[in-house]
């Protein structure tokens, strides 16, 4: 555990460096030493203080929070293709999102604050709602899950276009954030989302042998001595608080959620007091990497990082869906 | 000592369970027979607390529905079938979380609370599985880790239901055979569901016959495997006929 902790906190460290040396132009291991020191060359200070770092901070939480709450999801629902993109809650999200913009453009820091507070509630409604229609029973099969999130996820988006058109004005910058773009970031909306990760993610962290105990079943899991509905109930909230405020400023960003809690119980097994907290780690590294890998593709211009993990996610689905398929085993 | 007053259960407004009232002693297995449907899972599904009932319910003298849901797992513990377990958890992990009754929020195991898994493990004859995942397990192992997973839970009642349903003849008779062995040892109340007439008349202490949601009778297996009876409450003619080797009834479709 705590091997595997620090490993992934290097490869974090690294990915955060990449992602502040790498851009239009790109910044020299020395010269980033001398930077966050405080000693570097104005300009290169500027771009990595001022655009880079709080670029690479919500990148990082974004990821973190979509990986963690995938995590979650899958446990929750018993089903390892849950992710919060496939299931529909992004989407979702992303409606609350777009719809608070769409009131008025959230310039001041209370607009900023509304955005992820009505992402949160879009994405309780989703969460929800697909639930209620795919549960057979107490069980929810792995095709009504994935095929009422993705019907419910084209309703959602198609409302988000609409709303997006009908503002005219601020489609361009909306687009960009729905395809999962962090350029318009900065540190007022790290701020907006920060109080809803560290709540939702934090819970997460704490509900980590709840969460191995629901693996058995409603029925077991309360003969093993736990309140079955409201752990179940906590862990739903906590797992839509960390989706939203990743959606709230960073779009939609599939698969980030389903790829790295996967890679993560692959190589340290199920146990989700690992899981958790390895796949917040994973997640953040893994985004920041296809963040990187967005901004120098087609550089100077950027890509949106959703079509980045969406390129290397999907492939990755159909392998898990074919390993499930297959073996019954994830 | 398990007892069972006038417990009652319905799903949803169709009474599935009426009036049981049963006594089940300390080092005792009472086998629950009875055709398909007749409440044998509801009971213990009942007992267990995960649906809801009327009636009065107490393990040795301690009123059950006055305990949460993690006091209740300390005083029972649940073997169900051994289909659809989490397959990724290790035999280890999956017989250990039988002490989440006793840990603290985030599932930190003492040293005793891995002793005490590794006992019961031992006990079961498991330990040599305790790496492998539970996944690759045959059905007969898998079933010995989950009673392994309820002697973790150091619960003096233990309720089966239908520990043997998918396992062949061999892993059946070893099956019931450490239950018996474990309910004399640790001075278990057992209550076990069982549709097999002939295991309940061979490992069983005594037999509770369900029809219906109701109990027809309660007693020794002579006593309760007979003809008549059990006739009655199959719906199909059956013999007792005498076990060759042991002093106990066989019953046969005629």
């Amino acid at each position: 555990m705590k091997k595997s902790l620090l490993l992934f906190s290097l490869t974090l460290l690294f990915a955060a460096l990449l992602s502040l040396a790498i851009g239009s132009i790109f910044i020299s291991p020395a010269d980033l030493w001398k930077i966050l020191r405080g000693i570097g060359e104005d300009k290169f200070a500027f771009i990595v203080w001022n655009i880079r770092l709080p670029r690479t901070v919500l990148v990082a939480l974004t990821g973190a929070a979509l990986s963690g709450s995938g995590a979650a999801y899958q446990g929750l629902f018993r089903n390892p293709l849950a992710d919060p993109f496939l299931i529909g809650v992004a989407s979702g999200a992303g409606l609350g999102a777009v719809l608070a913009m769409t009131v008025q453009w959230p310039y001041t820091f209370w607009g900023l604050l509304a955005i992820p507070a009505s992402s949160f509630i879009f994405a309780l409604l989703t969460v929800f709602i697909v639930y209620f229609f795919a549960r057979v029973g107490r069980a929810v099969p792995t095709t009504n899950l994935i095929l009422t999130g993705v019907a419910f996820s084209s309703f959602a988006t198609s409302l988000t276009s609409f709303f997006m058109l009908r503002s005219a004005n601020e489609v361009r910058r909306a687009l960009g954030w729905l395809l999962g773009g962090a350029s318009q970031s900065g540190w007022t909306a790290i701020l907006a989302i920060l109080p809803y990760l560290v709540v939702g993610l934090g819970v997460l962290l704490l509900f980590g042998y709840r969460l191995n105990l629901l693996q058995f079943g409603d029925d077991q899991a309360q003969s093993l001595g736990i309140n079955v509905t409201r752990t179940k109930t906590v862990i739903l909230v906590a797992a839509s608080l960390a989706t939203a405020a990743a959606v709230a400023f960073s779009g939609i960003i599939g698969f980030i959620g389903l790829v790295v809690p996967h890679i993560v119980r692959l190589w340290f097994g199920a146990d989700y007091r690992r899981l958790i907290p390895l796949s917040i780690l994973g997640g953040a590294s893994a985004l920041l990497f296809s963040d990187v890998i967005a901004r120098v593709v087609l550089a100077p211009q950027e890509l949106p990082v959703g079509i980045v993990t969406a390129l290397a996610g999907a492939p990755f689905f159909l392998w898990v869906l074919r390993r499930v398929k297959n073996q019954g085993y994830w | 000592m398990l007892q069972i007053r006038r417990l009652s259960a319905a799903y949803q407004t169709r009474p599935v369970l009426r009036d049981i009232s049963l006594d089940v002693n300390n080092g005792e297995v009472l086998a629950l027979i009875g055709p398909n449907g007749a409440g044998k899972s509801t009971i213990i599904r009942a007992l267990s607390g995960v649906i809801p009932s009327s009636g009065e319910m107490r393990s040795d003298g301690d009123d059950l529905r006055a305990l949460d849901a993690t006091q209740r797992a300390q005083r029972i513990a649940v073997v169900p079938q051994a289909i659809s377990l989490p397959p990724a958890f290790t035999v280890w992990e999956t017989a250990a979380m039988g002490r989440a009754p006793y840990l603290g929020f985030l599932g930190n195991a003492s040293s005793r609370d891995d002793e005490l898994t590794r006992a019961a493990l031992t006990r079961v004859n498991a330990l040599t599985l305790s790496e492998r995942r539970v996944g690759e397990l045959s059905g007969g192992e898998a079933q010995r880790v989950l009673l392994a997973r309820a002697l973790c839970q150091a619960a003096p009642t233990l309720l089966l239901d239908e520990p043997t349903a998918h396992l062949d003849l061999h892993y059946q008779v070893s099956l019931l055979e450490l239950i018996r062995e474990l309910a004399q040892e640790e001075n278990f109340a057992v209550l076990i569901a069982l549709h097999d007439l002939n295991l309940a008349a061979r490992y069983a202490h005594r037999v509770a016959l369900l029809v219906n949601g109701t109990l027809t009778a309660v007693g020794s297996p002579r006593n309760v495997l007979t003809s008549e009876t059990l006739s009655a409450a199959y719906g199909v003619d059956v013999v007792v006929a005498e076990h060759p080797f042991l002093n106990i009834p066989l019953a046969l479709p005629k």
